[in-house]
């Protein structure tokens, strides 16, 4: 294999795991954004996952798997918010019920539906098959070492960054998203000027839920929708999504970047060993460090992303003031 | 509107409270109308479980369905029966208390299947000499009524590299894959890396056996990365595998290469790819030991049973049936391996390597056996290695398996 062939191989991995991570931070900045912190990710992520799975495999649609992964997921977030915002329960702990809810319904439809020898198998399902197959760019495909790594992805990848683009612009550029902003700075200042902040965060923790679903169902499709009852498919990437949105500085633009340096340590976790090997002067050393450094460096690096963001507070920062702080109109 | 809140999630919490303990009553309902309508026989067996007793695939899985196999094969009642504690981790206290609840349900036989309940059961043996305790994978006994069981899984794994072998040749490609939980930590996984790649190598000699380890018992994710990084980079075109799930297997199908499975017939998940798989049939030893507990005193259990360690000979252990990717004549060559190491001829650790041509036949030849990095484990001509190293000690690759980091 020649040295681009191997880099070529490393970026293209790099690209498959990070995107799931791309929906699922995307989706808490979206939440968070709206003042809203909702720590369910990988709950919402599981229950989007498997639904949108077997919804898709049963219609033999692609589409619906899509449609209804979203719509599911958006439920679980309507969940979420009827407890924080309609109910002004705390944050942390609903999402962390929702985290073990979404989980738990994973297993418990995953099982029974294996159990009852009514899984459903990827391969029975044509469509979906072709819906996640990787799609060539055309023009972009036949470019040198690019082409291989970054245009030859299935269609999640490339909607995923487009979403990443659109949320971005939304956030910033529209009227809708300075409202959804000023909420989630001061969810009071905005009421007075008009803006029904509860249907407002109804709306974005719902997308957002929703958009994590779609990613939790990339994740179902990339284990090939193989459910086997030992490990949850999202696998605590719904964790990783969440430290990325600090690492992201609640901009969906600069989560791209954040999710590919993950992928980036991530596939290292595989890969070091065929880069010391293939580049054994400049690289070597990558071997030499024992292989449960590499499975840890993921969440080593959240824990120093941590430490740099709260060090380094400032204006500049994306963080919403009133992330995490119920609203509750007749406190005022 | 406070007020109001605060009694809507009070009146929430208390139906939550009120269905929970409506599930939970109605299956205590299930489990003791089953218990009275028991069959005759009084005789009770208890069973530990690592992990959930529903699991659909797995570890604990297939010890459920050795027992409840066993026992339906030997007319007991499952139902009635079988007393089961499940999700205990590995920890002193918690295997024990659920020692003391099985001995107070009146069991005559406990059966534990995770290694780290070795030190309780240790324990317990002596507490309750009227109980028969037995435990997988350790290597703690004692006299009387305390034995442990496993099963000589290599000699499969032996099976599994003569058909991936045969199938290395032709391919024309010498690389094979093996995604392992772990390397030379266990002398399990060791012991059956290097069994797995001496099967390899009497039919391709030529071969090179890659492990990737995933360092843990189980994450599909991680199985399914390093069986993508064995083809992809190392252009492994048979994955043989020592972990859970069949994702490495369907992996070898999305790239259109071969593999090996393991503990089930992986056949199910990946038909164009894999060849077979070591399976275990607990059942065999679950039956021989429950037998033999029904028919004797607790105390004599030991000296009737001994520690077990059943395999081919005994049918502990197999490997699932070949399928339509296997090369022909592996069929022959795999029934002569069998046949050897079931009639204790032959067996795989020793001085002795069998090689097999084209055709399916065999020739013995003295042969030392060799570690990667040069050493001499037995002499040419040597006699086989001792059960204890294969259980316990083994810690070293034999020649032709590397270990990729």
């Amino acid at each position: 294999m020649s040295d681009l062939e191997l880099i070529t191989l490393f970026v293209f991995n790099i690209v498959v795991y990070s995107i799931p991570l791309l929906y699922g931070t995307c989706g808490e900045i979206i939440t968070e954004k709206s003042g809203s912190l909702n720590l369910g990710v990988e709950g919402t992520m599981a229950v989007g996952a498997i639904i949108g799975y077997i919804a898709g495999c049963r219609s033999n649609s692609f589409l619906v798997a899509i449609l209804v992964s979203f719509l599911a997921a958006s439920l679980v977030g309507a969940l979420f918010a009827f407890f924080t915002v309609t109910l002004q329960a705390n944050q942390n702990v609903t999402g962390l019920t929702i985290t073990t809810l979404g989980v738990a319904l994973y297993f418990f439809i995953g099982k029974g539906l294996s159990g009852m020898g009514k899984w459903p198998v990827l391969s029975s399902s044509d469509k979906m098959v072709k819906g996640f197959k990787n799609i060539e760019i055309p023009g972009l495909s036949s470019i040198k070492f690019v082409g291989k790594a970054f245009f030859t992805h299935n269609i999640l990848v490339y909607a995923g960054v487009v979403m990443a683009i659109v949320l971005w612009i939304y956030i910033e550029k529209t009227s809708m998203g300075l409202k959804l902003r000023a909420i989630g700075e001061n969810p009071a200042a905005a009421d007075s000027l008009g803006v029904n902040v509860n249907l407002y965060k109804y709306i974005h923790i719902m997308l957002g839920s929703g958009i994590m679903g779609i990613g939790g169902l990339y994740m179902g499709l990339n284990m090939s929708g193989s459910f086997e009852g030992s490990n949850c498919w999202i696998n605590g990437y719904g964790w990783i999504a969440i430290a990325l949105v600090i690492f992201a500085n609640w901009s969906t633009l600069r989560a791209i970047g954040g999710t590919f340096v993950f992928g980036f340590f991530n596939t290292l976790i595989y890969y070091n060993g065929p880069l010391a090997n293939q580049f054994p002067h400049a690289l070597g050393w990558l071997t030499k460090i024992p292989s449960q450094f590499y499975s840890a460096l993921p969440f080593i690096i959240t824990l120093i992303v941590l430490i740099l963001s709260s060090v380094r507070k400032n204006s500049s920062s994306g963080e919403p003031a009133a992330k995490g702080i119920n609203y509750y109109r007749e406190d005022r | 509107m406070k007020r109001f809140v605060s009694l809507l999630l009070s009146l929430v919490m208390i139906m939550a409270v009120g269905f929970c303990f409506g599930a939970c009553s109605s299956d205590s309902d299930e489990t003791e109308s089953a218990g009275e309508g028991g069959a005759s026989s009084d005789f009770t067996v208890g069973a530990i479980y690592i992990n959930s007793q529903n699991d659909t695939a797995g570890y604990t899985y297939a010890h459920h369905k050795g027992i409840t196999t066993a026992m339906q094969d030997l007319g007991l009642d499952v139902d009635s029966q079988l007393k089961i504690v499940d999700n205990i981790p590995e920890d002193y206290d918690q295997v024990m208390s659920a020692i003391d609840q099985l001995a107070g349900q009146g069991c005559d036989i406990i059966f534990g299947i995770s290694f780290g309940y070795l030190d309780a059961f240790n324990d317990a043996a002596a507490e309750y000499p009227d109980i028969v305790f037995s435990h997988a994978t350790g290597y703690l006994s004692n006299d009387s009524n305390f034995n442990n069981y496993f099963g000589r899984i290599y000699q499969a794994r032996y099976l599994a590299g003569i058909a991936a072998g045969y199938k290395s040749v032709e391919i024309g490609n010498n690389n094979i894959g093996y995604v392992s939980a772990w390397g030379t930590e266990y002398a399990e996984t060791c012991s059956g890396i290097n069994a797995f790649a001496l099967g390899v190598q009497s039919v391709n000699p030529d071969a090179v056996v890659h492990v990737k380890q995933i360092s843990t018992w189980g994450d599909e994710a991680l199985e399914r990365q390093a069986a993508e990084v064995l083809v992809d980079t190392y252009g492994c075109g048979v994955i043989a595998q020592h972990c859970d799930s069949a994702q490495p297997q369907i992996v070898a199908a999305e790239k259109g290469v071969f593999g090996c499975g393991y503990n089930s017939d992986m056949a199910e998940q990946a038909p164009d790819a894999h060849l077979t798989a070591p399976v275990w049939n607990w059942n065999v030893y679950y039956q021989y030991a429950i037998e033999t507990a029904m028919n004797n005193d607790a105390a004599d259990f030991v000296s009737i049973v001994g520690n077990y360690y059943g395999g081919l000979a005994e049918g502990m252990v197999d490997i699932s049936p070949l399928t339509a990717n296997v090369p022909e004549a592996a069929a022959k060559a795999i029934e002569t391996a069998r046949t050897m190491m079931a009639n204790d001829q032959w067996d795989v650790f020793s001085g002795v390597k069998l090689q097999f041509f084209e055709d399916g036949e065999v020739l013995d030849v003295e042969a030392a056996l060799v570690t990667n990095d040069g050493t001499e484990i037995i002499a040419a001509g040597g006699q086989p290695i001792d059960d204890s190293v294969i259980q316990g000690s083994m810690n070293y690759y034999v020649a032709g398996v590397v270990a990729e980091s």
